[in-house]
């Protein structure tokens, strides 16, 4: 502590050094929460259900999608994206993942909601295999921290499948 | 600054930010707001900046006792080699 720059430059390194450890504690403090996150999606109208010129099935649909997940927000959530995705087997693939819809929920208080929409992005096949097809719908979420790590899970909601025929 | 007070400095200011920072982590985590842990740690690094880094005069209370001139004039330093070394008594 020599001169004025130096207990400066000291204080500062010092100073960051403790940000950077508070940093730490607070993304640690995170594992005391235990969320309990819930969803529900009813599929109301398959919308239509069509061969496209290419060659594959396309479908749309619209859903109504219920969730509380509330219980993901902690003070240390920046926010948490969430999306829905269609998943089925077919004999080309063990697992076929399609994303149906997605948001960004920025706070807590947007966390519960219901929501009635057509899906916001296509759901198309690889192929012709959708027809009379059962599929699960996953709710995935992502949750970003303001520090540290981020962290995914997801509920699995089955049952659903499609029609017979193209309409 | 004198050494005594440049230890007190140090001091002051590792404790004052040790402080600071328990302080806001834990306002922060009872309020549930990261903003105000942050906020309130910076005033804590500002406040420690202002107390502990300018040259107060409380930092000066030990200051160093240099030699007088005059007492400095009588004992001249000794010539650099080339000339006659000079025997000159140091106190």
């Amino acid at each position: 502590m020599h001169s004025f720059g130096y207990r400066l430059n000291g204080l500062l390194t010092f100073a960051l050094t403790i940000l950077a450890l508070m940093c730490v504690i607070t993304s640690l403090s995170d594992n005391f929460n235990t969320p309990s996150p819930s969803a529900d999606i009813k599929i109301t109208n398959i919308n239509w259900f069509q061969k496209q010129p290419q060659g594959h099935d396309e479908v749309s649909l619209t859903m109504n999608v219920s969730a509380d997940l509330q219980s993901l927000f902690t003070w240390n959530t920046k926010q948490v994206f969430i999306f829905v995705a269609a998943e089925y087997e077919t004999p080309k693939n063990s697992l076929n993942q399609v994303s149906l819809w997605d948001a960004i929920i920025p706070a807590k208080e947007h966390a519960k909601f219901w929501i009635h929409t057509s899906n916001k992005y296509r759901f198309v096949d690889q192929g012709n295999n959708l027809r009379g097809k059962k599929f699960n719908l996953t709710m995935h979420w992502h949750v970003m921290p303001k520090t540290g790590k981020m962290s995914a899970d997801k509920i699995v909601l089955t049952g659903y499948s499609l029609p017979e025929e193209y309409r | 600054m004198d050494w005594q007070g440049q230890k007190l400095a140090e001091q002051i200011m590792q404790i004052m930010l040790l402080v600071s920072a328990v302080i806001s982590f834990v306002a922060g985590y009872v309020l549930g707001s990261f903003q105000m842990m942050m906020i309130i740690y910076a005033g804590g690094v500002t406040l420690t900046a202002l107390i502990t880094v300018p040259n107060w005069p409380f930092f000066n209370r030990h200051p160093l006792n240099w030699l007088d001139p005059i007492e400095a004039e009588k004992h001249p330093k000794p010539q650099v080699a080339g000339s006659s070394k000079k025997k000159g008594s140091k106190k």
